[in-house]
């Protein structure tokens, strides 16, 4: 039994070596972030925190998906410029409306947009931005990327630890690259209590695809200005067809 | 330090000129002239015509009836005065101000600028062999004073230098009209027989102004440095300027790499010193072909870090051409502002703001300026005009953001739908996006956003919130009421 133990113990650290040589490194102290509460999320990720220093890419499809997942990055910006800092996002034309930004706990004054107008561009000022150590995050609204050009990106993340979000809206290929996790983060109809009109708290279904040395998983987030709650698929269902109703 | 000057003097400027683009009219008299009373009067004449007695102000007859086969060409009014600004243009390889002084010179003020050339003799032979090799005759003469140093160069030794301070003794020899004087005072110089300074250079100063005005004491204290005497630079001091002259032509970009980075060392610790940084600077190049070659930056706050600058301009070294090599290079500092301290109310804790706006000023040197936006609220009605771009990199928000409900993707343009709606003031029960049908599930609104009436005029819009079966959310409007005639819709942002 002791054994057995020992085995876990020593598994548990062989595994940490090889997140530290894959260039993850864990948060000081094993805990979590203090700025990031994703709730049900954190169980997915290495090491039960949110990977920082790292690069995230978001796949989206449609107009409504393109929202959806910049609503959801909205909110990873607001939780990590809690503590004051700043940050920048990058896209080929202006697309986000910055007082919208405020719902979603960023100031938007925080945020520099830059608009680059050549996909070329756009990869070079990526790249700066995120070796530049001052930012908190940088989000970068681009469509194609290439395996070698996401391991750029990674190695100046590595150095600089900034956050870097990718945000590819319709790509062509979906092939592997050099990122933490992948994320498709799709909207889903609204709850609002039963026999009352009007949209409720926007609700995600936040997929998260890949996520190395984690567990991807699935799940329905609601979003009420204060924190994620977990939408529970029978409550929604149900939820649903009672708002038909009502609108019927 | 006392100041020191260098006159040059041409002494056939436009025939050396004409010589130099005609090679074939080289050791050939020539002549330029113009009309004068309906003669034509020679107005410049070659070396070799000046040495058979053919002066400006003769008649051409007269000067071919001396030398049948002389050559005459038309001259240009106002060409010498340009070929002087020119020439003074160049000269600044040699010194940052320099001067024309017309008709026929230069002035350069060449304090602390000799010693680069190691010593006053080598400048001055160096500059003048320069000129030489172009094909200019030149004399120089460098004294303490303008008028000593024009006197010298014009009436005393080739390659004359008066020593600080020694203007008076090298005055002595030379003739009156070296003082610059009219030519009035010079008849009555000349009647009584004063043939060289040092005959009245003692005389009271009472005597002199009885006899001959104030006009001759007056250029007399500028000769001997008694009486100030400013001149016209042909280019304005830059207070914040450097130069590097190069001994050999630089052709390389590494060798434009190094003189910038020891321009902006130098610059950058002046700078710091006092407080200040740039925030606009120019590079330039003087190649040996004449021509100047420069590229400009610009910053977003003042700083004078001179890794950072020399990063925004290593952006733009492969823009400089150094063709068949650059002699001279300036850094100027076109605009410079007090170095702000760091804003610790806005940007609490990490992002040093310093940092971000060197990283900022290096995509806007790569991009261009222009692309990178904060935005502030505007109290503006319509969504579109409700945010303004920040019109500096520290400015703070002067209203707060509105509390209303606003689509995290706004589109640029709303587009335009066709919709079903079962009564008026009803949001619709489906519509048709670029020939997509989008049933609507659940509504709000609506939400109505009047024309600002002091700006113009024309019908509201009512907005709605919309969901669609699959959760997606759309900002609809209805551009004027039913009823009054036929309302428009549109589609103008997602929700997230």
């Amino acid at each position: 039994m002791k054994g057995n133990s020992d085995k876990i113990d020593r598994l548990r650290q062989l595994k940490q070596e090889i997140m530290a040589l894959e260039g993850y490194l864990p948060p000081k102290g094993q805990q979590p972030d203090s700025r990031l509460q994703l709730g049900p999320l954190h169980a997915a990720f290495p090491g039960g925190a949110f990977p920082l220093a790292a690069n995230h890419e978001f796949i989206s499809h449609t107009p409504s998906e393109a929202a959806a997942t910049q609503g959801f990055l909205a909110v990873l910006l607001g939780m990590l410029l809690q503590k004051g800092g700043f940050c920048l996002w990058l896209g080929t034309r202006p697309q986000v409306f910055p007082p919208a930004l405020k719902r979603f706990g960023v100031a938007p004054e925080r945020v520099v947009f830059v608009n680059v107008p050549r996909e070329k561009d756009l990869l070079w000022t990526l790249e700066q931005a995120l070796r530049c150590e001052a930012l908190v995050a940088v989000v970068g609204e681009i469509r194609e990327l290439g395996f070698s050009e996401s391991q750029r990106l990674q190695l100046a993340v590595e150095r600089s630890r900034v956050t870097g979000f990718v945000h590819r809206h319709q790509p062509r290929s979906l092939h592997a690259v050099a990122c933490a996790t992948r994320w498709k983060v799709a909207p889903v109809p609204t709850l609002m209590p039963t026999g009352m009109p009007g949209l409720g708290f926007p609700v995600w279904k936040v997929g998260l695809i890949k996520v190395r040395n984690g567990r991807p998983g699935d799940w329905q987030l609601q979003w009420d200005g204060q924190g994620f709650q977990e939408v529970f698929r029978e409550e929604k269902r149900q939820a649903i067809t009672q708002n038909r109703r009502n609108y019927a | 330090m006392p100041k020191r000057f260098l006159s040059l003097w041409f002494c056939h400027l436009t025939t050396d000129r004409l010589a130099i683009r005609h090679p074939e009219l080289r050791g050939k008299p020539f002549v330029l002239a113009g009309n004068e009373r309906g003669r034509a009067i020679v107005q410049a004449s070659s070396r070799e015509a000046f040495a058979r007695g053919i002066r400006p102000g003769r008649a051409v007859a007269d000067a071919r009836a001396i030398f049948p086969d002389i050559r005459v060409f038309p001259d240009r009014p106002g060409w010498g005065k340009r070929l002087l600004y020119r020439l003074a243009e160049w000269c600044l390889r040699y010194t940052p101000v320099s001067a024309a002084d017309p008709p026929s010179g230069l002035m350069l003020d060449i304090s602390g600028c000799p010693h680069l050339w190691g010593g006053e003799s080598a400048y001055l032979r160096d500059l003048v062999s320069a000129l030489e090799g172009k094909g200019y005759r030149v004399r120089a003469a460098i004294a303490d004073t303008i008028g000593a140093a024009w006197a010298l160069a014009r009436y005393g030794e080739q390659g004359g230098i008066a020593e600080v301070g020694g203007q008076r003794e090298a005055l002595l020899p030379l003739p009156p009209s070296a003082l610059r004087l009219e030519s009035r005072t010079l008849e009555g110089l000349e009647k009584l027989g004063f043939r060289q300074i040092r005959q009245f250079i003692n005389l009271p100063a009472a005597t002199l102004r009885r006899r001959f005005g104030e006009g001759l004491l007056f250029r007399l204290g500028q000769a001997l440095g008694r009486e100030e005497e400013a001149f016209q630079p042909v280019q304005p001091r830059v207070p914040y300027e450097e130069q590097l002259p190069c001994l050999e032509p630089i052709r390389t970009a590494k060798g434009i790499e190094i003189a910038l980075q020891k321009l902006l060392d130098t610059l950058c610790q002046r700078l710091s010193r006092e407080g200040k940084g740039l925030r606009k600077a120019v590079f330039k190049g003087l190649r040996v072909d004449g021509k100047t070659v420069e590229i400009t930056i610009g910053t977003g706050r003042a700083s004078h870090n001179p890794l950072h600058l020399f990063r925004l301009f290593a952006l733009k070294i492969p823009l400089l051409e150094p063709a068949l090599g650059i002699e001279l290079f300036s850094l100027e500092g076109l605009l410079v502002e007090k170095v702000q301290l760091p804003q610790e109310q806005l940007w609490h804790r990490s992002g040093d703001p310093a940092a971000v706006a060197e990283l900022l000023d290096r995509i806007g040197a790569k991009l261009g300026s222009g692309r990178m936006h904060r935005f502030l609220p505007q109290e503006r009605h319509w969504p579109e005009h409700s945010v303004r771009a920040a019109l500096s990199f520290d400015e703070k928000p002067d209203t707060s953001w509105p509390d209303s409900v606003r689509p995290l993707h706004l589109l640029p343009v709303p587009e335009p739908i066709t919709v079903m709606v079962p009564l008026p003031d009803y949001p619709p029960v489906h519509f048709k996006h670029k020939g997509r049908l989008v049933r609507v599930v659940r509504a709000d609104g609506p939400e109505r956003i009047e024309q600002e009436w002091w700006l113009q005029t024309g019908p509201p819009r009512d907005y709605y919130c919309v969901e669609d079966t699959e959760g997606g959310r759309y900002w609809l409007f209805r551009l004027g009421l039913y009823g009054k005639g036929e309302p428009q819709w549109f589609l103008h942002g997602y929700f997230s």
